[in-house]
């Protein structure tokens, strides 16, 4: 956000600094050790899967070079396609679910009445719960004989209650998993920008005549675009990490019907052994992860990041 | 039920930043609806882990709870699981530590500095935010198998920092940016240096995002499932959620075991939500804070 700030204004600031500022400055020392452990383990990293995907290796041993095999056996390989369909589809509809869940449920929250306030305090306790937590307590209320798919897998579809073991339904579950997880956090963000809307926009709509609807639709909306940005950019890329809940509830199957890119990834490199290959499913991962971000910027408008307070 | 008592005088008060004088019912039933889609999972959750395993497998998903028991805890006590919390203690505090350790001062001096590096490690930062730890798991297992820490809890700690110091310096140096530089210059005055700035001035005036910075971290850390996964391997180094995930594989025909464990590994995190809410809240919504 910072970078954001006009470049003139801060130059502006300086050149007053320098003037009558005396005030110690730290130097480059100060950002060393935090700028060299980020290189060392998450830079380097980044380096070192780009590098990895020009060899063959199994875990143990030394990495061998092996050129341009990788990316050619990915290039003819279906089940990274069949992979890659899996999460673009994931992907896709978990944003559409969570998106306004977490937008309604935010603008609500925003409202100072008590039984708001009680309420959202629970709303957020998933988030209390880490990813392994939540998905095997899901895993226990998904299970066909005990749990309440039992109960309700029979009125929505599937008779025998597996719901999570059929390919039809496993990744409905996953989706609903995640939300369940997610949304609160993202009602988190709408919250906190819902509260920062000025009220004099909805005493003016009011003054107009606009209803709750035409007042959620022309000022409540159009206040929020930001932050839909925001929280859509964290989900997108947020969606890889899906992978831990796709991890405990079903593995990557039924017969791979959830099975994500990163979980594919997971599994080529630990289960099977051939890192280097899941190297380069990795550096696809961050690609698209990446591109995606940047397109939801760019076409949103975002990177002009226009105020939302113009014309006030 | 609650939405009635907000009609009435003193609303128009009270719901300042609201839009409409009356009561939004539409949105209040969805929003019941929502409520129990929350709470039935963590309903069921706990309901189970107080069951006998004979009540829960007779009693089916809905029934109301009876036979409570402690036993479950104890048994799963018994497994070792003290070991996978003081484990995942451990991890939580370290990781904190030094996660404000190495973001404060670099905040500081990126809010501070006037060098062109320390900006261009600004950038970095900022750019790191969008690095996906999935992506890189495989480079930091062979860096953390060469470094001879593979099955240790120093390897589950060093990459768990390293991919929250983005946000923690972005956070921190936002916050720092609000302490006015007439400040700096009054102490200047007195005689300080950096150091002293930093410790007497800083230090003091940013302790609110500190707390979210750390309680962020450590939240990370105490649910982290990831790193654990793939760099450690004994029963003596396992943390909860991976005793979790463990579990769930040896406790198939022990459903209310296993919900006495995933409740015991949430209960320190839940049990700090009651005390200090605001502040956890302002942790997990890092990223979404200006």
């Amino acid at each position: 956000m910072t970078a954001a700030l006009p470049v003139a204004r801060r130059r502006g600031v300086r050149a007053a600094e320098k003037g009558t500022d005396r005030a110690a400055r730290p130097g480059v020392l100060w950002v060393l050790p935090a700028t060299l452990f980020f290189m060392l383990f998450a830079g380097l990293p980044l380096v070192l899967v780009a590098v990895l995907s020009f060899t063959s290796w199994n875990g143990l041993g030394t990495p061998a070079f092996n050129g341009f095999d990788n990316w050619t056996r990915m290039a003819s390989d279906p089940s990274v396609l069949q992979s890659l369909r899996i999460s673009a589809v994931l992907t896709v509809l978990s944003w559409a679910v969570q998106t306004p869940l977490a937008l309604l449920l935010g603008v609500w929250a925003a409202g100072r009445q008590r039984n708001r306030a009680v309420l959202s305090s629970l709303f957020f306790l998933p988030l209390l719960m880490s990813t392994a937590a939540i998905a095997i307590t899901w895993l226990t209320l998904l299970d066909p004989n005990f749990g309440l798919a039992a109960k309700f897998g029979p009125s929505i579809g599937f008779p025998d209650g597996n719901i999570i073991g059929s390919s039809r339904g496993a990744l409905g579950c996953i989706i609903v998993v995640v939300s369940w997880q997610f949304v609160p956090f993202h009602t988190l963000l709408y919250q906190a920008a819902a509260r920062q809307i000025p009220k004099s926009l909805y005493d003016a709509a009011t003054v107009d005549g606009a209803g709750r609807v035409r007042q959620f639709r022309h000022v409540t909306l159009p206040q929020l675009r930001n932050t839909i940005v925001t929280s859509s950019v964290l989900m997108l890329v947020g969606s890889l990490t899906y992978f831990e809940t796709v991890l405990i509830l079903t593995g990557g199957g039924p017969g791979g019907a959830t099975n994500i890119l990163p979980q594919h990834m997971y599994m080529t490199a630990f289960r099977d052994y051939q890192m280097g290959y899941a190297s380069v499913i990795a550096l696809a991962l961050v690609a698209l992860g990446t591109t995606l971000s940047m397109l939801i910027v760019r076409f949103s408008g975002f990177a002009k990041m226009r105020s939302t307070l113009e014309g006030i | 039920m609650a939405v009635v008592r907000q009609s009435g005088p003193g609303r128009l008060r009270r719901t300042a930043g609201r839009r409409l004088g009356r009561a939004n019912w539409a949105a209040g039933v969805a929003s019941l609806v929502w409520l129990a889609f929350v709470i039935t999972p963590i309903y069921l959750m706990v309901k189970d882990a107080l069951q006998t395993t004979d009540s829960y497998l007779d009693g089916g998903p809905l029934s109301l709870p009876h036979h409570l028991t402690g036993h479950n805890f104890a048994d799963v006590f018994d497994r070792g699981f003290t070991h996978y919390l003081i484990n995942t203690a451990i991890v939580t505090v370290a990781s904190a530590v030094l996660t404000v350790l190495l973001a404060f001062p670099a905040a500081y001096a990126i809010v501070r500095s006037r060098s062109r590096a320390v900006s261009g490690v600004f950038r970095l930062f900022l750019a790191g935010l969008a690095i996906p730890a999935q992506a890189t798991i495989i480079p930091v297992y062979l860096m953390i198998t060469r470094m001879h820490l593979y099955d240790s809890l120093t390897a589950i700690v060093l990459p768990t920092v390293a991919f929250g110091l983005p946000l923690s310096v972005l956070v921190l140096s936002s916050a720092l940016r609000d302490v006015p530089r007439e400040l700096y210059e009054a102490m200047t005055i007195d005689g300080s240096g950096s150091v002293r700035l930093m410790w007497s001035l800083a230090l003091p005036l940013s302790r609110a995002s500190l707390t979210t910075v750390s309680v962020y971290s450590a939240l990370n850390a105490w649910n982290g499932f990831l790193f654990p996964l793939i760099l450690t391997q004994s029963d003596e180094q396992r943390v909860q959620t991976l005793g979790l995930y463990n579990f769930q594989g040896q406790f198939s025909s022990n459903i209310p075991g296993l919900m006495a464990a995933v409740l015991l590994s949430a209960l320190p995190i839940f049990v700090v939500y009651l005390f200090a809410r605001r502040w956890l809240v302002a942790g997990m919504a890092g990223v979404g804070g200006k």
